[in-house]
């Protein structure tokens, strides 16, 4: 007898199961992750050219403005970039504020005892995502708005650069919050890969592996510049 | 060997634990041979002969599978063990030690009373998906389809889920993942649970999220805890099914 | 006592609804001639489901499914929990996939003589044949059985049997055939067709006017007593093990339903049939508070002994093998350590009964496999017992590869249980039971593997296609809340229930089960006599009425109250706990898992009286300690013929 079963239906759109399931949700933030991950590794190369000294390293602030070009107007690449970065922070923030907020909830009493076996990397996540949050403010004001900058020449990114690591708080917090950049990439990273399905057994170490190694590249590329400066190489 | 025993003590449900406590109990002449449970039993028993309240705990078939019994000891799901609390002895606790015994702790697990929860949320989640539609007596004989011997174990890997709730107590944020993923994956590697794939994963971390418990994080707490060794991996599988089914057009 | 050993015999009981003519198509017969419930009436009529294991977890999702209103109960916090799942073995049916000579006649053949010629034949018939569906049933709701690498299902061996017709998950076949049942039962309660209540104990049956029409029940959180009607009742509430205090059941596991059940008219059946299995880890000590069994398979590779003199205390590994005693290969040359259950059991207690046990209490024997090791290598050894191995040494701390484990029989299964028809319908109109709640298709003993196989084939198949015609019989008709048969019924419950927590005693409800427990254990376990079945038939009424005295349960009965709990199943099984001892006491013939010494063969064997015992023993209930009224089903065996069993 055709006796149907009637079952709850699920979230009928695609908005609906992804944005309103935790699973659609951590979906969205292992993506957006990903985009940020990418533009990283791209901004952390770029920036080793510091390196070089100042006149290769304005011109390579110079390019960025002329990519696309002609197809795009002047400037039209980096303001895609830079629209699609504030969603990607934005949906990442957003995601994870949501998500947290529900966590916390799911565990109204907490144990009087409790031994966590989890990393310490993947029990940061939070706090260090809020101050990269944080950072990025700070970091757009010091070096692309230059509100908060020294030096604050437009068209002059090494010397605002120079300038800007000249403090020694400036160091120190940039590279407290590029440290925790790189916790948030390890454990992140092969989050992402459990997130969007695309771990398993066998490439689990691999994931590990790429992880780890991404963090530490990010974190000691971009260290080395507040470093080059404090120690002059940059000057 | 005697221990010192702190132990939640909870007389009626309250969702927000505020109404219980930490009680202390001294417990003498424990021999290393006894359960963790039959400890308690050996508490209880004084405690009924002082014409106190004993101390409430789920606990059935006291050989691992039924997945009844859980409390949280030392801060860890089932204690120092990877079983099981029915199967934990208490050889593996020092004469003198301070124990600390706590439910479960999850807002989609109320807390009964003392020890014992509420964890009727799994069963809503498997109502929501977790089987596969077979009227009886309309199945196809047995050999009519063969399964691989990998996948089959494979399911069978994740099939042995008892349902005991540690991976949530375990968890930062309460999450069900390891639970709900371990049934998603039995059933949907298998080909009999093809048919329904779409519609199990869906609905079943639909009812998952509707019962309150958070997200994962991917901490791995859940299956450090499990006593039954069902794999991390499970969670990233059912992600996999999930994106798959949300992003399929319907 | 001599009041209650004056039992009168009624009349004869006999089963009338299975029909005749050739065996093999009494089933479908049966199923022909049974009346049918239209699909659009079935909504309206009420089932009650007590009890979610193989069997009730399969009956209430299968009548919900036909379209039946289920409501179920069950004391776990879940469905899912039922003891069902600690079966580890396997699963017989009748596929003869191995093409070794299997078929349903010799699975029904096995199971008749198994059961020592005291099962019905239809009935077993019946169970072969749909041995074969169970499996279709539970490979389609992706039950993970164990596969050969072509993709088909692995099969093994089991038992004492010469096919291979066992299927198996691994060693947890019982958890994954209830995890199947439980997530068709999960489908229908989501659907709306089940209203289940887990937590929630049956504590009464509800008569009214000759008929089962429902239950009192207990909420164990709220301790709300509460009373379900129906049009008719199903009790899947498992075997009476427990009364054993240790056995191999669930903690929890009880018999009050079927007592409660019996208390109001349902026929008790062979209650002394109860199986002792011979490879259980043994107790450590007095904390003891259940026993786990270890698979059988064990026997297979292990060589089982004690020393030879009493009272020797030495580790193992100083005992040099001319002082040890392998009794089973020595009594039994041919069949060795592989001698069936019942036998190797009452060897062990014998040998430990002289003196020679080992290990705390001297309650155990060794299953040495240093032989085994030397013979096969380790890592052999470990492939096919790692995980048993690794089980025993959790709960020992004896490393089994290094020294011989020590074993001991326990109770762990109870082929009697509440008379039924070839419908599974007791003797009350309307009280269903299923499972091993019934006194089943196992005769005096059960052969291994086909627990499983009877709830599944009741519970999915049987009862939903009987329950028909008794449901389409009697037309429904309401039974109003303020029925003078359900005041009663409630009134009962809670008076008990106050006493119990009034009561201003000393001792502890689990001091009493311990002691109960122990007697019957003593007397009425592996070997039976007509002195110790009388000593117990007279201690049980003075723990009885000391159970009264001295009972003292802390708490109220407005709240989870685990004591009272225990306390209120106590009561039925100091009932109960008689009963079998009386049954026990009556059959002065030994057969299956019922050894009378007095009826021994020569040579230590069982003998089995057939003309005397050829019958099923059903006990009508009188009142509390005073004589049951036994009535007597007689078999008849058309197509097994009766032989004696012989292993030396």
């Amino acid at each position: 007898m055709a006796l149907a079963t009637t079952r709850r239906a699920p979230a009928s759109s695609f908005i609906g199961s992804v944005w309103r399931s935790t699973v659609g949700k951590k979906a969205v933030m292992a993506v957006t992750g990903l985009i940020m991950l990418a533009y990283l590794v791209a901004h952390m190369l770029g920036n080793l050219k510091v390196f070089f000294g100042a006149g290769e390293f304005n011109h390579y602030g110079q390019w960025i403005r002329t990519i696309g070009e002609p197809f795009l107007h002047h400037e039209w690449f980096l303001w895609i970039a830079r629209v699609g970065l504030t969603v990607s922070v934005g949906l990442h923030g957003v995601a994870a504020y949501q998500l947290s907020r529900r966590d916390l909830a799911a565990r109204p009493a907490k144990y009087v005892r409790k031994r966590a076996r989890a990393s310490y990397a993947t029990r940061t996540m939070r706090w260090g995502g809020v101050i990269l949050g944080l950072f990025i403010v700070w970091h757009i004001l010091d070096l692309t708005t230059l509100t908060v900058n020294p030096n604050a020449q437009e068209g002059h990114p090494y010397e605002n650069l120079v300038a800007s690591f000249g403090r020694w708080y400036v160091d120190v917090f940039y590279i407290a919050a590029m440290l925790a950049l790189g916790l948030h990439i390890r454990h992140g990273f092969w989050s992402a890969a459990q997130t969007l399905g695309a771990n398993s057994p066998r490439r689990d170490r691999a994931f590990k592996i790429v992880a780890n190694a991404l963090a530490a590249l990010l974190t000691c590329g971009f260290i080395a510049i507040p470093i080059g400066v404090m120690t002059g190489v940059v000057s | 060997m005697n221990l010192t025993l702190r132990i939640w003590r909870q007389r009626t449900a309250d969702a927000s634990g505020g109404s219980g406590s930490m009680v202390t109990y001294e417990v003498t002449g424990i021999s290393p041979d006894m359960s963790f449970l039959e400890m308690l039993d050996h508490l209880n028993e004084e405690l009924i002969l002082r014409g106190e309240e004993p101390v409430a705990f789920d606990h059935d078939c006291r050989e691992g599978i039924c997945g009844a019994c859980g409390m949280v000891i030392n801060g860890q799901a089932h204690g120092p063990e990877r079983t099981t609390t029915c199967q934990l002895h208490m050889r593996h606790f020092d004469d003198g030690d301070v124990v600390d015994v706590e439910p479960w702790r999850a807002g989609a697990f109320p807390v009964v009373k003392d020890l014992v929860v509420d964890r009727s949320a799994f069963d809503r989640i498997i109502g929501a998906g977790g089987y596969v539609s077979v009227p009886t007596g309309s199945a196809p004989d047995a050999h009519a389809t063969p399964v691989p011997k990998p996948v089959a174990d494979l399911a069978f890997e994740h099939a042995e889920c008892i349902g005991c709730g540690a991976c949530v107590a375990a968890c930062p944020n309460g999450s069900a993942m390891l639970f709900t993923s371990a049934k998603v994956v039995h059933l949907n590697v298998l080909p009999q649970g093809a048919p329904e794939r779409e519609s199990r994963v869906l609905g079943m971390v639909g009812a998952m999220d509707a019962e309150g418990f958070g997200g994962c994080t991917n901490t791995g707490e859940c299956a450090v805890a499990c006593p039954k060794g069902i794999p991390l991996s499970a969670i990233g599988r059912m992600n996999r099914e999930y994106l798959r089914a949300a992003t399929r057009p319907r | 006592m001599s009041e209650y050993l004056q039992y009168g015999t009624g009349g004869p009981v006999s089963d009338t609804k299975a029909p005749g003519g050739p065996i093999a198509e009494r089933w479908d017969r049966r199923r022909f001639e049974a009346k049918l419930v239209n699909p659009a009436n079935r909504r309206k009529h009420t089932v009650i489901v007590v009890g979610t294991g193989l069997a009730g977890g399969a009956a209430g999702a299968t009548l919900a499914e036909q379209g039946y209103h289920v409501v179920q109960f069950c004391y776990q916090d879940s469905p899912r929990r039922a003891h069902s799942i600690a079966a580890q073995g396997g699963i017989n049916a009748a596929k003869n996939y191995r093409n070794d000579g299997d078929s349903v006649h010799r699975l029904f053949y096995d199971t008749v003589k198994g059961g020592d010629f005291r099962a019905r034949e239809s009935n077993v018939h019946r169970l072969a044949q749909i041995s074969v569906e169970i499996i279709d049933q539970c490979v389609a709701q992706g039950v993970p059985f164990a596969r050969e690498y072509g993709g088909l299902l692995d099969t093994r061996s089991f038992g004492g049997v010469q096919v291979s017709r066992t299927f198996y998950a691994r060693g947890q076949t019982g958890q994954q055939l209830l995890l199947g049942a439980y997530q068709a039962l999960s489908r229908q309660i989501d659907a709306g067709a089940v209203e289940m209540h887990a937590r929630t104990e049956m504590l009464d049956l509800i008569v009214v006017d000759g008929r089962a029409r429902g239950i009192v029940a207990r909420d164990l959180i709220t301790g709300r007593i509460d009373t379900y009607v129906a049009d008719a009742v199903v009790l899947a509430s498992g075997g009476y093990g427990n009364v054993f205090y240790l056995s191999t059941n669930a903690k929890n596991s009880n018999a009050t339903a079927i007592w409660r059940a019996h208390r109001r008219g349902a026929y008790f059946a062979n209650p002394c049939f109860t199986q002792i299995h011979p490879t259980c880890i043994p107790r450590s000590g007095d904390h003891q508070s259940k026993l786990t069994l270890m698979s059988e398979s064990l026997r297979n590779d292990g060589r089982i002994w004690v020393p030879r003199a009493q009272g020797d205390t030495r580790p193992p590994a100083e005992i040099p093998e001319d002082e040890r005693d392998y009794y089973l290969e020595r009594i039994y040359p041919s069949f060795g350590n592989l001698v069936p259950r019942d036998i190797a059991s009452r060897a062990a207690k014998n040998v430990c009964d002289e003196g020679r046990g080992v290990g705390p209490g001297g309650q155990g024997v060794y299953l040495d496999f240093a032989d085994a090791i030397r013979r096969m290598g380790r890592k052999a050894v470990e492939a096919k017992y790692g995980n048993l191995f690794e089980m025993y040494e959790r709960i020992t701390a004896e490393d089994p590869y290094e020294v011989p484990m020590r074993i001991y029989p326990a109770i762990h299964y109870t082929m009697g249980g509440l008379w039924v028809d070839y419908d599974l319908q007791t003797t009350v109109p309307g009280l269903f039971a299923i499972g091993e709640a019934n006194f089943s298709d196992h005769g005096a003993n059960r052969l291994g593997a086909s627990a499983l196989m009877q709830g599944l084939a009741d519970g999915y198949f049987v009862l939903p296609s009987t329950i028909n015609d008794y449901l389409a019989r009697h037309p429904h008709d309401d039974v109003p809340g303020d029925h003078p048969a359900v005041t009663e019924a409630v009134n009962g419950v809670s008076d008990r229930l106050r006493r119990l927590l009034e009561n201003d005693g000393d001792r502890t409800p689990d001091s009493f089960h311990r002691e109960l427990g122990e007697l019957l254990w003593d007397e009425c376990g592996m070997a039976r006599t007509e002195s110790g079945l009388r000593k117990a038939l007279g201690r049980i009424p003075e723990i009885r009425e000391e159970f009264w005295r001295r009972i003292t349960v802390p708490g109220s009965g407005q709240e989870l109250n685990q004591s009272l709990e225990k306390a209120n199943r106590i009561v039925d099984y100091l009932e109960l706990a008689e009963l079998m001892c009386l049954d026990a006491l009556h059959r002065a013939e030994s057969c299956g898992g019922h050894f009378r010494e007095e009826s021994q063969t020569p040579d230590g064997e069982a003998a089995r009286r057939d003309e005397e015992f050829g019958y099923v023993a059903a006990w009508e209930f009188t009142g509390t300690g005073t004589a049951p009224v036994l009535h007597k089903e007689d078999l008849h065996f058309e197509y097994v013929h009766p032989t004696q069993r012989s292993y030396a």
